[in-house]
């Protein structure tokens, strides 16, 4: 098969021992063994520095991760980074590492960003140490999941992967 | 107007969660204070019951920036303990580990979180957008101080592959090998950073600190050395507590550190290079004259040259060690536990710290006693504030806000570290 001239990224964003933190993670695993071959799936912490590099070669990203922002758990939020800033809401709480937003906001002031990046914020309800999603969160990971290897496999980079 | 009071209550580009309040009076500053309200975090207690081969992995999690000095002052604590001594070559992977936590630790400082103040932007981010390729750089060094610990540690933050008396696997030669272009170019653009750094403008501001550190007879303290000082302080590592003393103050979670009758005292980048300029490689030295630094420096604001400076010895260190590197048969020495106490102090990015612990005779922790860096420093940024202020008073408040944040930032303080320890006492029934 040929590979891609244009690349796609999708990055599944959380910390595995945060309950419902982990749910980008756990949607990219539910989507990993759909997405056609030479499209890359990966999971990461969020830390900003590592996304900015693990999408280094990307045209199009797709990034998965926990938010808050005050919607009931489970309500799937999704932003296309290119065309609006993140809100408020997607920033890192930690200063001496930089998340998700920071990292797109960082990459868009150098003039580094993809082609193409969207963001899939799933919202959580429990952040608290654990390794299991809250019912809420767990029962839209299939949704979540199928929505987003829908846009993966109609995206036009997918057409070019099996040529 | 003749009383003003300035209050931050949440400081940016901090880790950990804390703000300060100036209370100004008569054209006088009254009172400056750092109030960590960051959660106390409890680790020396839960540590108790716990065997000492968990303390590197429990200990690691207290900071995800620099999670190997507690890993490596835990180690070493508890080989004083037992009267372990690792082999050279365990010594030698210490000293790289600890690298790749000062190359990481320091990019990050100097790049994201620091000269976006001496640049006059909000946050790097905004810095980025007029200074990319220098953001490139220093994301990249960073990266770099992070394959170091993850070859190394396992993984980048909180390392898993220590262990007291070694490492649970070594790396081979080949896989350090493989590091070598990288950390040539990290030495070179550490040497750039000094380069950049050494144009920014610094506040004339000085003060005759206390600067303590430690001091190896031959090497740039990482690991081991007398804890010494500019006013006379030799000292072991055994007799910290005989010179140095925790205090609670009601502003804060976080305990401060004095030292017995002289008070605060300052550790961290600046305290190491006055204390050992003499043990730096030839390139860092040259690169500290050409950057404008004197043999000593008082001034707390070129922390962030200095910072660069040890940035350029340890990839050069790295190298050197890369270089000298041949595979020990065995990844660690065997411990056995025997009951006692013993500590350790290793050079933290952001300076000493000291750990202490009691165990019986099976390696149970009875007590542990952690002491951060910026634990120790947090006096001496109030006074720093105190008299910074004294001279700018003239200045607009957002000015002055501005230029007491960035004061504060000369130290790197990591607040998440400094409140791990704070003693909660209930009175029995």
């Amino acid at each position: 098969m040929t590979k891609p001239e244009r690349k796609l990224t999708c990055i599944g964003v959380g910390n595995p021992f945060r309950s419902d933190d982990a749910v980008g993670r756990i949607v990219v695993e539910h989507l990993r063994h759909d997405v056609p071959a030479g499209f890359q799936v990966l999971e990461e912490t969020g830390d900003g520095a590592e996304l900015l590099e693990a999408w280094i070669d990307a045209d199009c990203v797709i990034i998965v991760d926990a938010v808050q922002s005050g919607a009931p758990p489970g309500t799937i939020h999704r932003f296309d980074a290119r065309a609006e800033k993140l809100p408020g809401w997607f920033c890192h709480s930690s200063t001496h590492s930089f998340g998700v937003a920071e990292a797109i906001e960082l990459a868009r002031a150098m003039g580094e960003m993809p082609a193409e990046v969207i963001v899939y914020g799933i919202e959580g309800l429990d952040f608290s140490a654990g390794t299991v999603l809250s019912p809420e969160v767990a029962q839209v990971v299939p949704t979540a999941a199928k929505l987003i290897l829908q846009e993966i496999l109609s995206h036009p980079l997918e057409r070019s992967a099996s040529c | 107007m003749n009383a003003k009071t300035m209050k931050v209550d949440f400081l940016a580009r901090v880790e950990g969660e804390g703000g300060f309040r100036l209370k100004i009076k008569d054209r006088q500053v009254k009172e400056a204070k750092l109030n960590i309200f960051e959660p106390p975090r409890f680790f020396e207690a839960f540590l108790r019951g716990r065997k000492f081969d968990e303390i590197p992995d429990i200990t690691a999690r207290i900071c995800g920036i620099c999670p190997v000095a507690y890993q490596m002052s835990a180690c070493h604590a508890a080989e004083d303990a037992f009267g372990v001594h690792p082999n050279a070559a365990i010594r030698e992977l210490r000293r790289l580990l600890y690298c790749g936590e000062w190359i990481e630790s320091h990019a990050l400082h100097i790049y994201m979180l620091h000269a976006p103040d001496f640049l006059g932007y909000e946050d790097v981010i905004q810095m980025a957008k007029d200074h990319s390729e220098a953001v490139q750089r220093g994301l990249r060094l960073k990266k770099i101080g992070n394959a170091l610990m993850t070859l190394l540690g396992g993984r980048e933050i909180h390392p898993i592959n220590v262990r007291v008396g070694g490492f649970y696997s070594v790396p081979t030669k080949k896989q350090l090998q493989d590091l070598e272009d990288d950390l040539k170019w990290a030495r070179d653009a550490a040497v750039e950073t000094c380069r950049w750094v050494a144009t920014f403008t610094f506040p004339d501001f000085q003060r005759n600190y206390e600067f303590v550190a430690l001091r190896h007879p031959t090497e740039y303290p990482l690991n081991e050395g007398r804890l010494v000082s500019n006013k006379g302080l030799d000292i072991s590592v055994q007799q910290y507590e005989e010179e140095f003393a925790e205090e609670h103050v009601e502003h804060s979670h976080a305990l401060h550190s004095t030292i017995q009758n002289r008070g605060a005292y300052f550790v961290g980048p600046i305290a190491r290079y006055n204390l050992n300029r003499d043990r730096l490689t030839s390139l860092a030295q040259e690169t500290a004259k050409e950057s404008g630094l004197e043999a000593e420096c008082r001034n707390p604001f070129q922390g962030i040259i200095i910072r660069a400076v040890e940035t350029v010895y340890a990839c050069e260190e790295a190298l050197r060690i890369v270089a000298q590197y041949e595979m020990p048969e065995r990844p660690a020495v065997p411990v056995k536990p025997t009951a006692g106490s013993g500590c350790g102090c290793t050079e933290a990015p952001r300076g000493i710290l000291y750990h202490k612990y009691r165990f019986d005779e099976r390696g149970l922790v009875l007590s542990a006693k952690i002491v951060p860096p910026t634990a120790q420093n947090l006096k001496t940024i109030e006074d720093d504030l105190t008299e910074f202020v004294s001279t700018r008073l003239h200045l607009p408040k957002d000015r002055l806000q501005w230029q007491c944040e960035q004061a504060i930032r000369n130290y790197d303080p990591c607040i998440s570290c400094a409140t791990h320890f704070l003693r909660l006492e209930v009175d029995g029934e």
